[in-house]
């Protein structure tokens, strides 16, 4: 199903609609079918208008069997369009989806425009003279009839999922021609059926001028990733060890080795951790990735990087936990662990995309700020951010901001080399192996300022905590200013960081449609944040922190700037709705 | 660029000495230990391998070993408990130029870094692992280490250890370790000897180096470590009868269970004595040198167990990489974000 709904997006992305997606499956590859609990879904939200969020309600629900129907059907939007496989609500079906009764006959579904289609024997119709297909293949070429259907009622082109089948396929005729026979007939099927739910048609949405193409945050990280190693002229070193959903970079990375990336699936997260940081000493933009529970585990590691001011970026994939957790399923519960989950005091820079194009810069940013200040950056990015897709305006390469390694060259005191010797920055020289001369030994031992000897002193250590976390105060002096969007009278802030975004920024489109002003602002650097950050959140009377944890930027932001801020908080594995939201503004305004 | 840093000290310049390889920070090990030894040997044979310091990198974990690296001046890196052999697979693999080395101990590599131990050796990952092997916790004061012997009796065993000890060189081999070795801290020329092999040796070299704590395991390798070696100590040399004991009375020859045991010489005859062959590819011969004896009480062999040669982690394809890496440019990158479908408002 997810593989439909990537086609339907391209397919969107393509006539030029605005869009954003959340995909939403089990954690077992292969979860028990026909139980809500392994019901894989995948919902897409698409407009000839500007789109932030991938939606509360659907308004059209595609459900191939009775748990798809009892695992969604109370999302869907009142008077909404449900399309069911009638083939498939079998009693056997039924009872394993914990109906006792067919809910396509019992009233449950009274309240929505209800289409049943024998999508399988309609597919088995169409593909049955098709040779060498076997019987399982054909059955399972019903989620391409589904396509084939909805690609119709949303005027979607045949023409490019056809090609895509094509490359897919080609190895493999006939299930090539048996998903071409299914697609064909969906589309037919709507096309010619008196039955026919209405064709919409949705105009292209008036974008930004550009170039434009659909991107999820993985593949925006991964090509982030790369053209900071051009830019940089620093071959791009990425080690990680196979975890959802993180793993989806190593395998982005794992094809380019055309730029020279090498990737090292390690033995265990420490290593891949250790690995990365040890091709850093070498002069790699060393990056490893993970997602929470791998965090645990490389916390040494990001330490022993914090120490030896060496560039590292460790890409945290955040997903719900604690241990375990839920592994598919979404969280921004990793903040407070990424700024200060290591023993002593361990500063270092911590930043967030906000939206799956987003993430594209955000790597570029931390290849910035890892190779500038000579040290470890936490990217924040979430399980939803990473799966979810959206429409890009392509960047402009050549405009990418200069990461520039500046390599120790010779002695930096008379005929001296002092690897502890700070540049106005506070970082300290990148002299690699290989250099003539500027041998020198780091290490987890606190080291004298300047010569970078092993001090057990006291006063020096204390002067190394200090010279350590006044790196990222110059940081902050670098860094842009918190935007805000704020109305006229506005006398509430909501502020977000990370995937909230898009979230916010719909659900303060909603209050406005009613008239109320208020103000948004998005923080994309949480360690340091930027330096008008107090400012902005003690010009507004409310703040309002929506988050998915249980307030972690709220605590910041009242503990650093002493503002009585109010949280809107939810762990259910899935983004915060705008409804959820809206809701939470007029609440918080005294209005709800 | 030459592999492992192999190369004439910046095109045939001064050279190089063993002052060149000493860092002149302050040695802080207890009076009498045995890491001096095996420091001396290798400040003194690092020269001889004509690898300059800047192309030399020493990494470490944790552990009185783990100090090992600011003592010489090369590139180096004191890193984390157990992580040293990953460490260095990260710079070992990105720069085939340079000459890596991991210090460390038996707590280190055996206990909390087992895992990267084990998978530096399959992989083969070009880096030279010297594990300081003393049997003992030296550095937080004395526990039971993984290579202590079973009814060992230290500040957290007082009745005694219950554990089974690993034999650190069966482990090696077990992980399709391609070279394998073991020496004497202050078996000078020994310990040089063998090191030398292990820097000759193009993947991952794996020597454990028997390495008295005078403070907290004092004598433990006495049997073998006492002045030429005493009764037990066997020096394996390739191509060589297996033959030890001050009068070479005692013999290796095949055990009935597949292995290998000690004989008496002249009850056995020289002609059914096992020869040494370090270069076999099946490692049943290396495996049963190694399992001669369980601990450094009977008849322990020293030297190179097993010198094999099989592919070099990394080597085949970093050449290609860089090569790449060096000639993309921004415009490859536009046309990487450009790949797939596209569309222009």
């Amino acid at each position: 199903m997810q593989l439909v709904g990537d086609r339907f997006t391209a397919a969107t992305a393509h006539v030029g609609n605005d869009l954003s997606t959340l995909p939403d499956f089990p954690a077992e590859i292969r979860a028990p079918a026909g139980t809500p609990g392994g019901v894989s879904a995948f919902q897409i939200h698409f407009a000839s208008r500007d789109i932030l969020t991938p939606g509360d309600h659907p308004n059209t629900l595609v459900a191939m069997n009775p748990a798809a129907v009892k695992a969604h059907l109370a999302s869907l939007q009142a008077g909404g369009t449900l399309i069911v496989n009638e083939d498939a609500f079998t009693d056997a079906n039924l009872r394993k989806a914990g109906y006792e009764s067919n809910p396509l006959d019992d009233g449950s579904v009274d309240d929505y425009q209800v289409y049943k289609v024998p999508m399988t024997t309609l597919t088995t119709r169409a593909t049955d003279e098709i040779e060498g297909l076997k019987p399982a293949e054909a059955q399972r070429t019903k989620n391409l009839f589904a396509l084939g259907l909805i690609s119709w009622m949303y005027g979607r082109p045949k023409k490019e999922t056809i090609a895509w089948l094509e490359t897919k396929f080609a190895k493999r005729p006939a299930i090539l021609a048996g998903n071409i026979a299914a697609f064909k007939a969906g589309y037919n099927f709507g096309d010619t059926t008196e039955i026919a739910v209405t064709q919409v048609e949705v105009a292209p949405a008036p974008l930004e001028p550009g170039e434009y193409r659909n991107i999820n945050g993985a593949n925006a990280l991964a090509m982030g990733l790369i053209a900071a190693s051009v830019r940089s002229g620093l071959q791009l070193f990425f080690a990680s060890y196979p975890i959802t959903p993180a793993s989806e970079l190593l395998h982005h990375l794992a094809r380019h080795n055309r730029f020279g990336v090498r990737t090292v699936q390690a033995e265990d997260e420490l290593a891949a951790a250790n690995m990365a940081l040890g091709a850093s000493f070498g002069g790699k933009l060393g990056v490893t990735a993970t997602s929470g529970p791998g965090m645990d585990l490389k916390a040494e590691t990001i330490a022993l990087a914090v120490a030896t001011e060496l560039p590292l970026i460790v890409i945290d994939v955040q997903r719900a936990g604690p241990s375990t957790g839920l592994p598919t399923k979404t969280e921004q519960a990793d903040l407070l662990m990424a700024i200060h989950g290591r023993h002593g005091e361990s500063p270092l820079p911590v930043i967030a995309p906000s939206t799956p194009a987003g993430c594209f810069d955000a790597a570029v940013e931390a290849a910035w700020i890892a190779v500038r200040y000579r040290t470890p950056v936490i990217l924040l990015a979430d399980t939803f951010l990473v799966n979810s897709s959206e429409p890009w305006r392509l960047p402009d390469v050549g405009a990418l901001p200069e990461i520039d390694p500046d390599f120790a060259e010779g002695p930096n005191a008379g005929d001296e080399f002092l690897p502890y010797l700070r540049d106005n920055r506070g970082a300290r020289p990148w002299a690699i192996p290989g250099t003539p001369g500027l041998q020198h030994r780091l290490g987890g031992l606190e080291k004298e300022h300047g010569s970078g000897k092993v001090s057990y002193s006291a006063s020096n250590h204390a002067l190394m905590t200090k010279l350590r976390a006044e790196k990222l105060e110059k940081l902050a002096e670098e860094l842009p200013p918190l935007e805000v969007n704020a109305d006229e009278g506005a006398e509430l802030l909501i502020l977000g960081w990370g995937s909230t975004y898009g979230v916010i920024g719909a659900a303060a489109r909603r209050v406005r449609n009613r008239g109320i002003p208020v103000a948004t602002a998005q923080l994309r650097h949480l360690e340091p944040m930027p330096t008008n950050t107090g400012e902005v959140v003690r010009s507004f009377g409310k703040v309002l922190v929506p988050e998915v944890n249980t307030g972690q930027l709220l605590s910041l932001v009242r503990d650093k700037f002493l503002v009585d801020a109010v949280g809107y908080n939810k762990v259910e594995g899935l983004p915060i709705l705008a409804e959820e939201l809206e809701q939470a503004i007029l609440d918080t305004l005294g209005e709800g | 660029m030459s592999e492992n840093g192999h190369e004439s000290n910046g095109g045939g310049a001064a050279t190089l000495t063993k002052a060149d390889f000493q860092s002149g920070q302050e040695t802080r090990w207890c009076p009498g230990c045995g890491d001096y030894a095996i420091l001396n040997s290798v400040q003194t044979l690092m020269p001889e391998l004509g690898v300059p310091p800047h192309k030399t990198v020493f990494i470490s974990g944790i552990g009185c070993a783990g100090r090992f690296v600011y003592y010489m001046d090369t590139y180096g890196m004191h890193g984390i408990h157990g992580r040293a052999p990953a460490l260095a697979t990260g710079i070992a693999t990105s720069r085939e130029d340079l000459s890596v080395w991991v210090v460390t101990g038996d707590g280190d590599s055996l206990s909390i870094g087992g895992n990267h131990l084990i998978h530096a050796l399959r992989r083969n990952v070009p880096i030279k692992i010297l594990l300081f092997n003393n049997q003992i916790y030296g550095l937080t004061k004395g526990q039971y280490s993984p290579t202590s012997e079973t009814g060992k009796v230290t500040k957290s065993t007082p009745f005694g250890s219950e554990d089974h000890p690993f034999n650190p060189l069966a482990l090696a081999l077990g992980a399709d370790a391609s070279f394998v070795a073991r020496t004497i801290d202050v078996e000078k020329q020994h310990v040089r000897d063998t090191l030398r092999a292990a820097a000759e040796h193009p993947g991952a070299a794996f020597v454990e180096i028997y390495q008295n704590c005078n403070v907290f395991n004092d004598g433990a390798f006495d049997a073998v470590r006492g002045k030429g070696g005493g009764p037990n100590q066997i020096r394996l040399e390739h191509g060589q009868p297996i033959r030890f004991g001050e009068d070479l009375e005692k013999g290796v020859v095949p055990s009935r269970g597949g292995g290998l045991e000690v004989v008496d010489v002249a009850e056995a005859g020289e002609r059914g004595l096992v020869v040494h062959d370090a270069h076999v590819a099946d490692p049943s011969h290396a495996t049963a040198l190694a399992r001669l004896t369980e601990s450094p009480n009977g008849p322990t062999p020293i030297g190179v167990f097993r010198d094999v040669e099989r592919a070099v982690y990394g080597h085949e394809r970093q050449g290609e990489l860089e090569a790449a890496h060096a000639g993309a440019s921004l415009a490859e990158v536009d046309e990487l974000l450009r790949d797939g479908d596209t569309w222009v408002v």
